[in-house]
């Protein structure tokens, strides 16, 4: 409770929090309003905005909004799973090697780094263009097992730090077993760093899925921000003048990230304290 | 010297490891794909064609131009000696076209965004961010909230952005393409300055958002720089400002040039999204309709090369750094 009341009092985190309320409640919301079929036609190709379709209508007719509301759903759904995923492995790997150490560390944080230097984006398409049935499940999972490497190395880090503690020494002199020193004396001491590592990668996730979504690459039989996208480029939306199709989309991404991005920028000045102005 | 070569070596060594796993992964991926590629060029290929011999004909000529009658070990070893011989395969959307050949025309179109772009977005972001952490005032207050917004949108975003408001709805610049396609291509005025109009708005969204990112990281350390007791007591000393402010940048740029090797990955393979919102002819737009087509050969040679690339840029920098920083020489003397 005592960290939500410095939390609320942070104006950076509390805007981003906001954003992200806003966003969240229209993509749960709308649909309970508008319950059709966001790939069924309501019109003409490219209809401007109107009372009857808010933010107009898509290339084939359909109405924006909803395509909105749901793309928005899928990409968060994939954004928080594919940050899962990347901060499960790289924080069990990124502990692991950082209490460790020795040769154990240098082989998990070389294949770390190798995974850095090959841009997680291109090997995000090659997996994905491998895979030919692609769920919104199957796409975070491969964006989460090509972001990790960096939560693996920013947990070692902290890990490392952390190693020649008293308590830790106490710890292995008294014959914990590793794992029981790494979940109970190091872990919590990490646990806000953790999480705010978390809130970037849910952020990575996000911009990763609408940029392999808009290489044609994403989730199939489904909307998100980047199929969007993709399709506004497909049909020349952006030629054509028809700005209700790919602004709204490109503006959620951007306040999604942006909104993540501030979560993590008021969190930081609040549990380092060295940053606090 | 002799600290620098040892740091020199076992970087050169570790890149040289990283490159033979991505030669792997560019390998591996689309090999796994169940069925084989050929089935599915060779289905394109004989749409209309009703004599049997003749499909089994070219789906054999197929077989065999991508060795894909040997065992997997051996098409690798041909795919590596392909490889450093530039010889790419041959695409599949746009046969009997050589990839390389279509490759070659591709690159320099990157090359003219995203070079520029990462240089002026650097310098600029650099220098800013220093002034936003010295000067504070409006730079700090107004200027610094609206380029965390901007280094927070995705580049596709930015460039969508851009390309709408500046290209279609104002009509200040061209809305696609890397020049008027009315022109024929040569050594004059009018198709240069119609390759140049074509190249801003790409250029610039690229620029925008390296410009951000650089720019909040320079503000932080140029922050924790100038709370550092060297600053204070050249204060107390009399040294001029501008002499302060010399040391202060100078200080805070060095994790500056790491900053920038570990984006740069991120930064070139996000960058070719632009491509494809401008239309513009890089090796972006081309990956995207080789991904559009399954043009095996052509997306892996594209993603190859990107790999490459940002190997070689991470590895230019890393060498850079090894100079720059006397830190890392001096470790490299105090290990050997």
């Amino acid at each position: 409770m005592h960290i939500l009341k410095i939390l609320t009092s942070s104006f950076k985190f509390m805007l981003g929090f906001i954003i992200l309320i806003l966003i969240l409640s229209f993509t749960l919301l709308y649909p309970l309003m508008n319950d059709a079929d966001p790939f069924a036609p309501v019109g003409a190709a490219f209809e401007p905005p109107s009372a009857e379709h808010l933010v107009g209508t898509d290339n084939f007719g359909r109405d924006v909004l909803l395509s909105l509301a749901h793309g928005t759903r899928t990409s968060l759904i994939v954004g928080v799973l594919a940050g899962a995923i990347a901060t499960v492995i790289g924080l069990g790997l990124g502990l692991f090697a950082g209490y460790k150490g020795g040769i154990i560390d240098e082989i998990l944080m070389a294949f770390a780094n190798m995974f850095t230097v090959i841009p997680p984006f291109i090997i995000l398409i090659l997996i994905s263009v491998s895979i030919q049935t692609r769920s919104i499940w199957m796409t975070a999972a491969v964006i989460g097992i090509t972001t990790w490497p960096w939560t693996a190395r920013a947990v070692r880090a902290q890990a490392v730090s952390l190693r020649e503690r008293d308590h830790i020494n106490i710890a292995r002199l008294s014959g914990f077993s590793t794992w029981r020193i790494i979940l109970q004396e190091v872990l919590p001491y990490i646990m806000s760093y953790v999480f705010m590592c978390y809130v970037i990668q849910i952020s990575t996730g996000i911009l990763s899925e609408s940029g392999v979504s808009l290489l044609g690459l994403g989730p199939l039989n489904t909307v998100s921000l980047g199929i969007l996208l993709n399709w506004a480029i497909l049909f020349e939306a952006p030629v054509a003048g028809a700005w209700w199709t790919f602004v709204p989309a490109a503006m959620t991404v951007a306040f999604t990230t942006f909104s993540l991005y501030l979560m993590q920028l008021g969190m930081d000045e609040i549990f380092n304290p060295k940053l606090r102005s | 010297m002799k600290g620098y070569r040892r740091y020199f070596t076992k970087k050169l060594m570790w890149y040289l490891l990283t490159l033979i796993v991505a030669i792997l992964f560019n390998f591996m991926l689309p090999r796994m794909i169940t069925g084989n590629p050929v089935d599915q060029i060779v289905k394109r290929i004989t749409v209309g064609m009703h004599d049997t011999d003749n499909i089994k004909a070219t789906y054999e000529t197929f077989y065999k131009e991508y060795n894909l009658d040997k065992p997997m070990y051996q098409q690798f070893f041909i795919y590596v000696g392909d490889v450093l011989q530039g010889d790419l395969g041959t695409s599949f959307s746009m046969y009997p076209k050589k990839v390389s050949d279509i490759l070659k025309r591709a690159i320099p179109w990157t090359v003219a965004i995203q070079l520029p772009a990462i240089i002026v977005g650097w310098v600029l972001g650099n220098v800013l961010g220093a002034i936003a952490a010295y000067k504070k005032g409006i730079f700090d207050k107004v200027i610094f909230p609206i380029t965390l917004f901007i280094s927070s949108i995705p580049f596709f975003v930015l460039s969508i952005l851009l390309l709408y408001g500046f290209g279609v709805a104002l009509e200040w610049f061209p809305v696609g393409g890397a020049y008027n396609r009315t022109l024929i291509p040569g050594p004059y005025w009018a198709f240069y300055k119609s390759v140049l109009q074509h190249h801003f708005l790409p250029f610039a969204s690229i620029a925008l958002i390296m410009l951000g990112g650089q720019g909040i990281g320079m503000r932080e350390m140029a922050l924790y720089e100038l709370s550092a007791d060297y600053v204070k007591y050249s204060k107390m000393m009399g040294i001029r400002e501008s002499k302060i402010v010399k040391y202060v940048f100078k200080n805070a740029a060095l994790p500056q040039v790491t900053g920038l090797a570990i984006s740069l990955g991120t930064m070139i393979a996000g960058a070719l999204v632009t491509e494809i919102v401008f239309n513009y002819p890089g090796l972006g737009l081309t990956m995207f309709k080789a991904l559009r087509a399954l043009d095996y050969p052509m997306i892996s040679a594209c993603t190859l090369l990107i790999t490459i690339t940002v190997l070689l840029a991470n590895f230019f920098v890393d060498v850079l750094y090894g100079f720059l920083d006397p830190r890392i020489k001096a470790n490299q003397i105090e290990e050997s």
